[in-house]
């Protein structure tokens, strides 16, 4: 899922200072699930609003609607009826979500109460880890499943490098080297060799926007 | 000859190579590159010049490197992925040759976190393998990374690092081997304290045939003090230094630790000399460059061979 | 057991101190209480195993967004107490009311 992080509650006020009607959109899906940006965490910021603007003698009008997905056209609609009563749209989904309320709604402000932080998992409650940086060229069958370019802090695709330690990753002791990982792992599975071999210059894919049309589906028509 | 370097006429020749270590100011003095290059003339045969070390802003490594020939010495352009895409790898390398550099050692280089811009963007375009690969590409293929001909292709020697000691050892000999199948034409290693690691790691790389195909230099680093042992044995990522050099440095007279760690270093180059496919020292000799006349002497690795 | 604690704390029962979230605390704060604070079990002793460390941090975590929103001092409060301690209880009670009336009233009464 998609990892966010609220943004400090300073700069959202000061996102919002000249508005006096705001409309927070929440998102139930990924960043729900990471504790950030679904209907709970809309509640909290909203009643945070709310009391901070009033002790500002400054109050604003608040409401909170939260929608299944704001990455799907689908059910952005829920807004359209909305969106007019409000001067501002603070939005708590991923940096795609936001993009594409803005881009729905083009009249009115829309800005990010979250810091949309990194593709990864749930390893407990509240806790996630990064695990994957989108890079087009998924290289996780060569390295036992672990992958070089989140995990290895130089994103390297022969490594290790010179300064792993004992284990763990030059940049600190608390995090792991993802190549001796990648090499224990292959070497349980008796597959050192997908590591022997040279792996070439990467061919980075992710520089430019990125469009997936799967076979079968035209390229929908711009709304 | 692959190229036009000295230091690959010296090895070519069977001498023991002997190299040193230059790290550019933090500014732009000029005269502070040709201090440090004064007590490395005559007594190595090839200097080291760091690119940005620690992920420290510094002069250019290829500036301090044109500065150090102008001393008279002959420059290993160090060469970090950390900084550059390959656009600019490329054309830094051909800069670098056609202004008279002939040796170039690629790296990943520390991570920017341990620097003075923490919060720089790290490029890792290409790793140290890949570089050390697109470098040789260049020089045997007269080709550019993206497949276009070079006019004039750089013949530079091709030098790429190794760690001997950090986990999984298992490995290391097979990182070498795809070093070296990736065009490494020499090797310098991480400063070696722990000899008995050492002496495994080159059997092993013998008996692969790697040392058939490369030129395997041992780093030596003496130790200043007692405080600089225990520092690097636990603040250096990828450093194993063995307690006795710590204990023998401890037992030193007073005012006679830093004689002690050159004579540990000597000691050292006197074993890498006889060991079987080790092909020179590189002393790195930090921020200790006037020593080195010193160490070089009392290790008895001159004069250096002109060939 | 008759209890004498003071007549301004208005109590709400929870399953578990677990169960108290961080909007229970906000919205208190937001319609005009002065202080607000979360009684639970000993730590150690939760039947859920965390539910009342999860109350603290989130006592915590509240006092932080008071902060944020201008509203200093540490209205919210945690305290651990076993079953039967009624005395306790109500000593507690009277020790957030005077931490609470130092305090002064909440500053959103006026506004
Ligand atoms: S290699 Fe890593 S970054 Fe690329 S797609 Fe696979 S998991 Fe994601
Ligand atoms: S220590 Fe391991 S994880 Fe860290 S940068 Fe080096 S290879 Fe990558």
């Amino acid at each position: 899922m998609i990892v966010a992080e609220r943004k400090p509650f300073e700069e959202i006020k000061e996102l919002v200072k000249e508005y006096k009607k705001v409309l927070v959109a929440g998102c139930g899906t990924c960043v729900a699930v990471c504790l950030t940006g679904g209907e709970k965490e809309v509640d909290i910021l909203k009643t945070e609003l709310d009391m901070a603007r009033r002790m500002e003698d400054n109050p604003v009008e608040l409401r909170g609607h939260t929608i299944e997905r704001q990455c799907d056209r689908e059910y952005l609609e829920a807004f359209d009826s909305m969106v007019g009563d409000f001067d501002a749209i603070l939005s708590m989904a991923c940096g795609a979500g936001i993009q594409f309320l803005a881009e729905r709604f083009p009249q009115i402000p829309v800005l990010p109460a979250v810091n949309t932080t990194f593709i990864g998992v749930n390893q407990g409650i509240g806790w996630y880890e990064e695990r994957c940086r989108s890079c087009s060229n998924c290289v996780l069958g060569d390295t036992g499943g672990i992958c070089p370019v989140t995990m290895c802090a130089k994103g390297l695709y022969n490594g290790p490098c010179g300064g792993t330690n004992k284990g763990n990753c030059e940049i600190s002791n608390d995090q792991p080297c993802a190549w001796f990982m990648i090499y224990e792992r292959l070497e349980k599975q008796g597959r050192l060799d997908c590591i022997t071999r040279f792996t070439p210059a990467q061919n980075w894919e992710n520089q430019v926007p990125r469009t997936l049309i799967q076979p079968g589906y035209k390229k929908p028509e711009k709304q | 000859m692959k190229s036009e370097s000295n230091l690959e006429k010296i090895l070519e020749a069977g001498h023991f190579a002997f190299t040193g270590e230059l790290g550019p100011p933090r500014g732009a003095n000029a005269e502070h590159v040709r201090e440090k290059a004064k007590p490395l003339i005559g007594n190595v045969d090839m200097v080291n010049i760091t690119d940005n070390q620690t992920a420290m802003v510094r002069m250019a490594s290829w500036a301090a490197a044109l500065i150090a020939i102008e001393e008279g010495l002959e420059p290993n352009y160090q060469m970090v992925c950390r900084d550059r895409n390959r656009l600019a790898m490329q054309a830094d390398i051909l800069g670098a040759y056609a202004l008279g550099i002939k040796n170039m050692l690629c790296l990943s280089g520390d991570h920017q976190k341990f620097g003075d811009h923490p919060t720089a963007k790290g490029v890792f375009d290409i790793d140290s393998m890949q570089l050390v690969n697109m470098v040789k590409t260049m020089r045997d293929e007269g080709k550019f990374l993206g497949g276009a001909n070079i006019d004039v292709p750089p013949k530079l020697f091709i030098g790429a690092a190794a760690n001997p000691f950090a986990e999984p050892f298992e490995w290391r000999v097979h990182r070498l081997a795809k070093k070296v199948a990736a065009g490494a034409d020499f090797i310098q290693t991480q400063c070696v304290f722990n000899m008995k690691k050492m002496r495994e790691w080159i059997k092993r790389a013998v008996d692969m045939g790697l040392t058939e195909k490369t030129y395997i230099l041992a780093g030596v680093t003496p130790m200043k003090s007692v405080g600089m042992a225990k520092y690097m044995a636990s603040k250096v990522p990828g450093m194993d230094v063995p307690d006795e050099i710590i204990k023998r440095l401890q037992g030193a007279e007073k005012g006679k630790v830093a004689d002690l760690g050159i004579e540990i270093a000597c000691e050292q180059i006197q074993e890498f000399k006889e060991m079987k496919g080790v092909a020179g020292v590189h002393l790195m000799a930090i921020e200790w460059e006037h020593k080195v006349p010193e160490i070089a002497e009392r290790a008895k690795v001159l004069p250096r061979p002109v060939v | 057991m008759r209890l004498d604690y003071p007549s301004n704390v208005k109590i709400i029962r929870v399953p578990c101190t677990g169960k108290v979230d961080v909007m229970y605390l906000l919205r208190a704060i937001q319609k005009g209480a002065d202080g607000v604070y979360a009684v639970g079990c000993l730590e150690g002793s939760c039947h859920y195993n965390e539910g009342n460390f999860r109350a603290r941090e989130r006592i915590e975590y509240v006092n932080t967004l008071l902060d944020e929103i201008g509203i200093t001092g540490g209205r919210a409060r945690m305290y651990n107490l076993s079953s039967g301690e009624g005395p306790t209880f109500a000593a507690y009670a009277k020790e957030m009311t005077e931490h609470i009336r130092k305090l002064g009233p909440n500053p959103l009464k006026h506004k």
